[in-house]
């Protein structure tokens, strides 16, 4: 019960409220261009991006002493953008490939940023207070000006997804087709970049530059395990996002100066690890269950076919033959048997003697059934 | 009236970096023609095919369909990408992937409507899809991925139909069911210009055909110009069958 006033007294804080529902938001907006950024193979860019907003956010302090969020999300959106473009330009103009750009890039910025960041910490004033933050999230400190700014750049992001949506479809899945159809391809490339880089920069605060790709990149692979339908995946991925924004936010807030970043990356991971072993079909778990079953009913018709064979030629179809011998026919058929004894109680098999084994005529009726089993397989398997 | 050609391409020279990949290229392709490019590999087939819709942007060069700029004419053309271009695991099903060739005429923001599925569903069925019209994509076996490929531009009811490699790594029961659509297509008037890779085909699928290797080394009706001398000339001496295509004594190869 005390758990319970815990909640209810959290519930009931409005600090606690505004960082829900900033980081519920941002959770959405992040999972859902996210989910766009995965499938087009951009996983990493979200990466570059966000390391490569700090030197903005350090340099806009610098120039106007402001910390309004709106001018920080706007240098950090700038110089977000600027990495991104070198990026392209040095993969575009060099031999550098996009993996080697990214690393430059990011590490360069990344380390810009930092400077100047502890320039701005070494200064005598005490106005540079909190911009620290920016690296690893301070979802506690959000305000509801800050929750109005999120709510609003993000919606105007996912109003554009949806009305966009047929165009961004097609530019995910086969870009040059929609370039033959007359789409202006390299602008509505550039517009959905933009819209991953402003869901960056949204979170910068809340998240931080150091791990703000994870909410980006999560939620994304997560959802991608449970659906084979593009909707349905960017849904369930924002959704996944807000989960693990507010979770790891309301976690780190109730706590004492837990930085957030870190417990949303918790939160998210925690998701993608269930999905990547329960997810039906995809998921590992269930993937080896099938592949066990497959095993052994393989196992089970190795035996009982070489049984077979061992039948029709001897003149006694009853004579049983050793599981020793049956070992040295199938080597890999696993533990024969155990597969002896599955087989006797389906009545396919009986024991002639201790260790001695016959198929029976049950057992003779099945094997017409594998075998059309194997070869219609196998046609299809050449189509 | 004079009919237009279909396709008619004019001193087409396109270079990746200081490296030409097509040198000077004239092709006229006539309305109704099945017309194959062929080539030795790097000889530029697909490069001709993105040049002309305006996927690459050529040094030199101009495209015409129909006797019209490119641009003009999207809407009579139909195209058919090499099925390795795309990720297959992409989460969508194959009656959207069809459903994308009603995107040019739907133009911006509009979503496809019952007429569009039931376009598309239509498509299925002459590749013989129509079953899988629910299914993930990533299901899909190569030939089937190529047939949904085609079905998707069979649905753009174009005019003009460019193919690449249509015939590549697909199973028998796909490639006839290719060939069968592109007569089908022949005979409803349509063009199609296919990169194909099989020279023993040729004859039997094309009746056009478009001997590439950088430079164009002839191009026209297939009983004119599939001929040895002019298959040496475009692959080299890098045709150890070729005395099985044709007797040497005749020059054409039969059809």
């Amino acid at each position: 019960m005390i758990l319970w006033d815990k909640v209810a007294e959290l519930a009931g804080n409005h600090t606690l409220q505004t960082v829900a529902m900033g980081s519920a938001a941002l959770g959405i907006v992040s999972g859902v261009l996210g989910a766009f950024a995965v499938l087009r193979k951009q996983s990493l860019l979200g990466d570059a991006m966000s390391h490569a907003a700090l030197p903005g956010i350090a340099l806009i302090f610098l120039l106007t002493g402001s910390k309004a969020p709106l001018m920080l999300v706007l240098g950090a959106a700038l110089s977000g953008w600027l990495g991104i473009l070198l990026i392209m330009l040095i993969v575009n103009t060099t031999r550098i490939k996009s993996d080697s750009a990214l690393g430059i890039i990011m590490s360069v910025f990344f380390g810009t940023g930092l400077v100047l960041l502890t320039f701005i910490q070494k200064r005598p004033d005490a106005s540079q207070a909190g911009l620290d933050r920016f690296l690893f999230g301070q979802a506690a400190a959000l305000l509801r000006s800050d929750v109005v700014t999120i709510a609003a750049l993000g919606g105007v992001a996912l109003a554009m997804v949806s009305i966009l949506w047929k165009e961004f479809k097609l530019l995910s899945f086969d870009r040059d087709f929609g370039a033959t159809l007359g789409y202006p391809m390299a602008f509505l490339d550039v517009l959905l970049t933009s819209f991953v880089v402003l869901a960056v920069v949204l979170g910068l605060q809340t998240v931080g530059v150091v791990l703000m790709s994870a909410l980006i990149v999560a939620p994304a692979a997560a959802a991608r395990q449970w659906t084979d339908r593009l909707g349905t995946m960017v849904l369930l991925s924002g959704l996944i996002g807000a989960v693990s924004g507010t979770t790891g936010a309301v976690i780190s807030s109730a706590a004492d100066r837990l930085p957030t970043g870190p417990m949303v990356v918790l939160m998210a991971s925690l998701i993608v690890a269930v999905s990547l072993l329960m997810a039906p079909r995809r998921g590992l778990v269930w993937a080896w269950l099938r592949h066990r079953a497959n095993n052994q009913r393989l196992c089970l018709e190795t035996v009982l076919e070489d049984l077979c064979e061992l039948a029709q030629q001897h003149t006694d179809p009853g004579h049983g033959h050793s599981e020793k011998m049956l070992k040295a026919i199938s080597p890999g058929a696993g533990d024969i048997g155990r597969s002896l004894r599955e087989l006797e109680e389906r009545g396919w098999v009986k024991q002639t003697s201790p260790g001695h084994w016959a198929i029976t005529e049950a057992g003779l009726r099945e094997i017409p059934e594998i075998q059309t089993r194997y070869f219609g397989r196998d046609r299809e398997a050449t189509a | 009236m004079a009919t237009q050609p279909a396709l008619q391409v004019e001193d087409l020279t396109v270079a990746y970096l200081d490296k030409p990949v097509l040198w000077d290229v004239d092709l006229t392709i006539p309305p109704g023609a099945l017309a194959a490019i062929v080539g030795p590999n790097g000889a530029g087939k697909t490069t001709l095919l993105k040049s002309v819709l305006g996927l690459l942007k050529p040094a030199a060069g101009q495209v015409l369909i129909n006797g019209r700029p490119y641009d003009e004419q999207r809407r009579v053309v139909g195209y058919v990408p090499q099925r390795g271009s795309v990720d297959w695991d992409f989460p969508t099903t194959v009656l959207d992937v069809v459903l994308m060739g009603r995107y040019g005429r739907l133009g911006w923001f509009r979503r496809p409507g019952r007429t569009d599925r039931q376009i598309a569903m239509e498509m299925l069925g002459k590749v013989g899809m129509e079953k899988f019209a629910r299914r993930q994509i990533s299901q899909l076996s190569g030939g089937q991925q190529q047939r949904v490929f085609l079905a998707r531009a069979l649905a753009q009811e174009a005019e003009v139909y460019f193919m690449d490699e249509p015939f590549q790594g697909v199973d028998a029961t796909t490639e006839r069911a290719i060939i069968e659509i592109m007569k089908q297509l022949r005979a409803e008037g349509k063009t199609v210009v296919a990169v194909h890779h099989d020279l023993q085909t040729v004859p039997e699928y094309f009746d056009f055909v478009a001997l590439l290797n950088v430079r164009m080394v002839a191009a026209g009706p297939v009983s004119e110009v599939f001929t040895h001398a002019n298959l040496r000339a475009a692959y080299g001496g890098r045709m150890p069958f070729l005395s099985e295509l044709a007797p040497e004594s005749t020059g054409v190869i039969p059809q």
